[in-house]
């Protein structure tokens, strides 16, 4: 690990102000990601801010029915909280689906949507990466690819957005909200926070840098059957190979995401019409130009599968 | 003996000679936090592990280091009353903190009853994993009893209850690569059963 100064800020206004005065700064909550990077030196920033003190670790009811969530709320209490299990089951099932309960115990709701990709090219400092090194190329492309993505991919990335947690949140329709070093607040949709790779593939997300996230807010409970069904390698402690986020209401009607395919978790509002359908129609169109590789295009019958196991789950 | 050390300083400083001009120098802070019930506060390089404070600061060493990446939990302790991955956050990011190791859980002559019940269903065998699994064992009970659920609650809105299936999940992020899953299972239901 490379040294670093480190400093702690106590609101988020001046962790925004410390980040434009040092640049290259990174934040760092839970830090189960974070340094992780450092030790491998994928990640070396000179310098740390510490949010921890700023609080942001409550859940409170907002006036319309929803939930916002302050940034800092570890995974553990966001999946465990009264509201969550009852009104958002979705989210519940997909945070305790994802990481270890001691790596649940410290993660964050704002890191784990910053989280990065877990694509081995991109932890492998020997390989070529688009997303760890600009411009180095990409040595997914034509490698071991059966983890990585299978839409939205481009030439120069095809690396998968780890998360659980972000797939219903993206199926929630979540708000992320930020301040900026001059203390404006501001929202960014979850459908506008994760970005495709494109040709920038090191930029994973539309957050400005430097700006803070202070809360994600969930608007009002959508009712329906809550389903998170999540498949991996092993039994637990795994990243998805492909799961399937799905609110779905009494008359067939619902949302779907899903995690495991792509750059961001991946919804397609067009798509989710087809619900009544059933899960074949709606992967089809879903999954519409997907471009697996010979060695992940299993993911894309996975996917369609994965859908028809998650509405015979909410159908029970 | 003397020509190995003088070649090994040499090799530091020549090393040091080499290095990059934009590579900072170590910064050193201090930290206070109370480990297994003592105040401990101490001078550390920030990139300094809480794993590797209990380890080479306070020479706690029944913590083990296995992966240093987060993904065996031979590392694990309890701070503030939940258990995390020790190697995975800074011991400066604990400031303040109550930390609890093996230690601290029981010794000889007064062990905790996770430890007992591990010697009694043979819960390990080369050992290096049984303090992250007990430490992380005692918290998956408290888990339990607080209410947060798992992967494999059945019901979202139901108490969880202390079943093989629910031990299994929750212990996920504990390796032991002899195997002693079935006795560690045991011993954790045990506990349970005799607490409840």
């Amino acid at each position: 690990m490379r040294p670093f100064t480190y400093e702690r800020v106590s609101t988020p206004a001046a962790a925004a102000a410390a980040a434009l005065a040092r640049p290259g700064a990174k934040f760092i909550a839970g830090g189960t990601n974070l340094l992780d990077l450092m030790k491998l030196e994928i990640e070396t920033p000179p310098h740390l801010i510490d949010v921890g003190p700023l609080g942001l670790d409550t859940i409170e009811e907002m006036e319309d029915g929803g939930l916002r969530i302050g940034a800092l709320v570890t995974n553990t209490d966001l999946a465990s909280h009264d509201r969550v299990r009852r009104d958002y089951g979705v989210l519940s099932r997909a945070i305790v689906a994802g990481a270890s309960g001691q790596l649940r115990n410290r993660a964050t709701t704002a890191g784990n949507l910053l989280q990065r990709t877990r694509c081995p090219y991109f932890y492998d400092t020997n390989q070529a990466c688009n997303k760890r090194k600009p411009g180095s190329g990409c040595s997914a492309i034509g490698g071991v690819s059966r983890q990585l993505a299978v839409i939205g991919v481009s030439d120069s990335c095809i690396a998968t957005h780890p998360s659980d947690m972000a797939v219903a949140m993206r199926l929630l329709d979540a708000r992320i909200e930020t301040v900026t070093a001059a203390g404006e607040t501001k929202v960014i949709p979850i459908a506008e926070f994760h970005r495709l790779p494109g040709d920038q593939p090191h930029i994973d997300t539309t957050l400005p840098p430097g700006d803070v996230i202070t809360a994600v807010t969930l608007p009002r409970p959508l009712g329906g059957t809550h389903v998170y069904r999540k498949v991996r390698d092993r039994a637990s402690y795994a990243f998805a190979l492909v799961s399937v986020a799905a609110v779905v209401q009494s008359d067939g009607t619902g949302r779907v995401a899903f995690g495991g395919l792509a750059h961001r978790p991946w919804r397609v509002e067009t798509a989710e019409a087809a619900l009544p359908r059933g899960a074949t129609a709606v992967a089809d169109l879903a999954l519409a130009g997907a471009q697996a590789t010979e060695e992940n295009r299993f993911k894309v019958t996975l996917a369609e599968r994965t859908l028809a196991a998650a509405l015979s789950d909410a159908r029970r | 003996m003397v020509g190995s050390a003088t070649a090994a300083l040499t090799a530091v400083s020549s090393a040091d000679a080499q290095a990059p001009l934009s590579e900072p120098a170590p910064t050193l802070m201090s930290v206070s936090l109370e480990v297994n019930g003592a105040s401990q506060s101490l001078e550390i390089d920030t990139r300094t592990t809480l794993l590797d404070l209990l380890r080479e600061h306070l020479h706690l060493t029944g913590t083990k280091k296995g992966c240093d990446h987060g993904q065996c939990g031979a590392c694990t302790v309890i701070v503030d009353g939940q258990r995390i991955n020790a190697c995975l956050s800074l011991a400066v990011m604990n400031e303040g903190a109550k930390v609890t190791t093996i230690e601290g859980l029981g010794q000889p002559g007064d062990l905790h009853p996770m430890q007992a019940a591990f010697i009694k269903h043979d819960g390990y065998q080369c050992g290096y994993c049984t303090p992250g699994q007990i430490c992380s064992a005692v918290a998956v009970l408290d888990e339990i009893r607080a209410g947060v659920p798992s992967h494999v609650s059945a019901s979202l809105m139901d108490r969880p209850r202390v079943t093989n299936e629910e031990i299994r999940e929750r212990m996920s992020g504990n390796i032991c690569r002899c195997g002693a899953y079935s006795n560690i299972a045991e011993a954790m239901a045990e506990v349970a059963g005799g607490r409840a």
